[in-house]
């Protein structure tokens, strides 16, 4: 029973990464932008994390710091994309690129350094109880963080009327601007949120999931964020649900190599990856879903009048 | 009249007046110092022809673009209107030729987009059933708008606009995407509104409607005010010279020699690749050489999923369900219908009739691969420029030459040029979508008469269009498609536009005739 437990815990800590950075773009996206720098920023939140953790020896502190680092790298995308009406997609790929040589660059000297990250809560006489109590309580606490944001990513899309026009600004901005909604106001909120956001996901990699500091250690996780989206049809749930079952894919994969299984580690490695995208094609073929949920401005530079 | 009701000297200030209003674009002046009034309660027409200036002035007025020069007054006083949500804050609503409606969101959600924050709260839904019973606009506040007709979605730009309380309601086209009957009941709905004060700016190019509804009409030709008269008391010839400065020109016909059938369409079955598309269901059509038939409905029923299984974008499982100049041509790709004699003037000009980066050289070869321009897979580019010259001088298209961007064309041009492209290749069957759609009037007249030419030279023509006068006019037997279903189709002389109508509107299981049994 105990191990059961075990593995659900350990799955949620596995896809909490994807939770934070798909929940971020999901919001850019849900406002027609396309931010293809989820990787770098990711990277990004992740190093300055850990440096101001090394540093100050509070992981909160670091977390706050991925968040913002995550967030300014955004603003570089937010002005050359939305201001400067550069093409997104070249925007995006060169804002990942860089946050890769950035994060590598600037973590030269933290590599091998150790540090006190964020532990899983322990609670006496909750975290410990029953298998209940373990799985309830037993959780670290960025992972409830992402939880919050699932629910609130969910509740400002379909309950605000920022969010309503957050939607609407994402299907025709043209339609909206007519209408005075401020557009490219909204874009670039929408955007530094997304940026925090990865940049949490990053932190949570850096400080709370390992923690450690390794040159590219979110491993693709940025496009498999990205990837995600669409295959989840940019439903907050259906990203929640693709992030954990990449999360159980990624820990059999593990148990398989520590098993021994007579599989090329590379080979195993792979699976969580094509696990998730085979699972959310198969479940997203409708066409009508994808039409009502994907942004149709997607990529789309705006510019008023 | 409730116009009495209102006392003279309220009536004798304008609600709203422009002076001096001018907007140029590069390359154009779309508003050259123009001057108007709006009187409290009047239903005033904005007339003038595609390109004339109106839909500018009208962005100007509500604060989408902003004037080069000119000065507005509102109630009296100076005003500068710097964006749409200032404009709705002094009482102006604006209902748009496309829509800017989203089709993800529901009715409600729509509306509650163009209110304040405080206005679209929770009470939302019964203040939309309110006002739209009150005007006879029936509406469901939690429908989605991609499901709903034109004519259901132009509803809901009205009743955004009037839960606003508006002074001053600006109608751009509003009737060019509706049946007749659908236009007669919108006049019964504007009337009420003007006789309770509000004012309406009407902006239109169809001028029997403008005698039959408005009280003052304000004439545009390219960019300026030409006239302003009360076009209940004008002729629509008199109507049509201050619009075009010259008389409408009507098409010469000949009486139709119909010949052997050309295309043949037998129980069409087809479901749509998009997912918000119409399906069609068993759509039946001889079309003979020698004669044009048209096909008139609103669009969005069914006439871009038909267009696609005829041009050849998208093939049709049975063979036989298409029959191009007696060859089985459902299974066939686009060029090799075209190869059997088929030429096609779709909707789209730029991006599906022409490329909009390429030169008009270019895009002449384009559909004219077989006819010289290639040889051993490489272009002749001196053949392809004359070719592109030879169409731009026979239908007097206005361009730098062949050699100019697609883009670069005006819409009555390059719909010229294409036209002109397709003829050119000497085809069996045309058939042509929405061919003067946005097209001024001297343009329109010579794309009419150039398909009716082709006619009289013995080709088949198939219209698609949206626009019934013009169905009229130049075709000799007319079908409607409604709801992805074919009516068969009739000599036009046989027929008249109310009987168009009711079929437009679609057979008894309509979504409006529904809705309104639905009501108690």
């Amino acid at each position: 029973m105990d191990t059961c437990a075990q593995l659900v815990i350990l799955t949620l800590a596995a896809g909490t990464p994807l939770v934070f950075a798909a929940l971020g773009e999901l919001v850019v996206e849900k406002a027609g932008v396309l931010n293809l720098g989820v990787e770098g920023m990711m990277l990004t939140g992740a190093v300055a994390s850990f440096i101001v953790t090394a540093d100050t020896h509070s992981p909160w502190l670091g977390v706050g710091a991925g968040a913002l680092a995550g967030a300014a790298l955004s603003l570089v995308f937010a002005v050359i994309a939305l201001t400067l009406l550069a093409n997104q997609v070249a925007t995006g790929l060169a804002l990942s690129l860089f946050g890769v040589g950035l994060s590598a660059f600037v973590g030269r000297g933290y590599i091998s350094v150790v540090i006190e990250g964020i532990k899983p809560l322990s609670i006496p006489g909750l975290s410990d109880a029953a298998i209940v109590g373990r799985l309830l309580f037993g959780h670290n606490p960025m992972v409830y963080l992402s939880l919050a944001l699932f629910v609130a990513v969910q509740w400002f899309l379909h309950r605000t009327r920022t969010g309503l026009v957050l939607r609407a600004v994402g299907e025709s901005p043209a339609s909206a601007h007519a209408i005075g909604h401020r557009v490219i106001a909204l874009r670039y909120a929408a955007v530094l949120f997304g940026g925090a956001c990865a940049g949490l996901g990053g932190a949570y990699m850096a400080v709370a999931y390992t923690p450690s500091w390794a040159e590219g250690m979110t491993a693709g996780r940025g496009w498999i964020a990205l990837a995600l989206l669409v295959f989840a049809t940019w439903k907050p749930w259906r990203v929640l649900a693709g992030a954990y079952l990449f999360g159980g894919v990624t820990l059999a994969q593990f148990q398989a190599q520590a098993a021994g299984v007579a599989i090329p580690s590379q080979l195993l490695a792979m699976l969580p990856y094509v696990a998730t995208i085979v699972v959310l094609a198969i479940i997203s073929r409708d066409a009508t879903t994808i039409r009502l949920n994907a942004p149709a401005s997607l990529g789309r530079p705006f510019h008023p009048e | 009249m409730s116009a009495a009701a209102i006392p003279p000297e309220v009536r004798m200030r304008p609600r709203l007046a422009l002076r001096g209003i001018t907007k140029a674009y590069p390359g154009v002046v779309a508003n050259d110092r123009i001057d108007l009034d709006v009187l409290p309660g009047e239903i005033h027409a904005v007339l003038g022809e595609n390109g004339a200036g109106k839909s500018t002035l009208m962005k100007i007025i509500y604060g989408v673009v902003k004037p080069d020069a000119g000065t507005m007054q509102w109630e009296g006083q100076a005003v500068r209107i710097a964006s749409p949500a200032q404009a709705r804050r002094l009482g102006l609503g604006m209902v748009f030729q496309h829509f800017s409606l989203f089709e993800t969101l529901t009715v409600a959600e729509n509306i509650a987009l163009a209110l304040d924050a405080a206005e679209a709260g929770s009470g939302l839904p019964a203040k939309i059933r309110d006002v739209s019973r009150r005007y006879g606009l029936t509406l469901d506040p939690a429908r989605l708008v991609h499901a709903m007709s034109v004519g259901e979605r132009q509803r809901v730009e009205i009743v955004r606009c009037l839960l606003q309380a508006p002074r001053v309601l600006i109608m751009d086209e509003p009737t060019s995407v509706l049946t007749p009957q659908a236009v007669l009941r919108l006049f019964d709905t504007l009337r009420r509104l003007a006789d309770e004060g509000c004012s309406i700016l009407y902006i239109s190019h169809k001028l029997d409607e403008i005698r039959a509804l408005c009280h003052r009409a304000t004439v545009l030709r390219a960019g300026r005010v030409t006239g302003e008269c009360d076009p209940r008391r004008e002729t629509a010839a008199a109507l049509a010279r201050m619009m075009i400065g010259a008389e409408l020109p009507h098409p010469r016909h000949r009486p139709p020699v119909a010949g052997a059938p050309a295309l043949v369409v037998d129980g069409l079955d087809l479901r749509p690749d998009d997912p918000f598309g119409t399906t069609l269901r068993s759509v039946s059509l001889t079309l003979r050489a020698g004669e044009i038939v048209g096909i008139a409905g609103v669009s969005g029923n069914g006439q871009r999923e038909l267009l696609a299984a005829l041009s050849g974008e998208r093939r049709v499982a049975r063979r036989n369900a298409v029959v191009l100049c007696g060859t089985a041509a459902g299974r066939l790709g686009a060029a090799q219908r075209r190869s059997l004699g088929l030429a096609f003037v779709p909707e789209e000009r730029l991006g599906r009739g022409a490329v909009p980066e390429m030169s008009l050289a270019d895009n002449a070869l384009l559909t004219a691969r077989h006819r010289g321009l290639v040889s051993h897979g490489l272009i002749r580019a001196d053949a392809a420029r004359s070719r592109a010259a030879e169409i731009i001088a026979s239908w007097n298209v206005k361009t730098a030459g062949p050699e100019a961007a697609a883009r670069s064309l005006s819409g009555g041009n390059l719909q010229k040029f294409i036209v002109g492209r397709e003829i050119l290749q000497g085809p069996r069957v045309l058939i042509a979508a929405q061919p003067t759609w946005g097209v001024d009037v001297g343009a329109s007249a010579q794309i009419r008469q150039a398909l009716i030419d082709l006619r009289d030279a013995g080709v088949a023509v198939l219209v698609v269009s949206e626009e019934l006068e013009e169905l009229i006019e130049t075709c000799d037997r007319l079908a409607v498609i409604a709801q992805g279903r074919l009516s068969p189709a009739r000599p036009v002389a046989e027929t008249n536009a109310e009987e168009i109508g009711l079929l437009m509107a679609g057979s008894a299981a309509t979504p409006e005739r529904t809705a309104a049994a639905r009501r108690p």
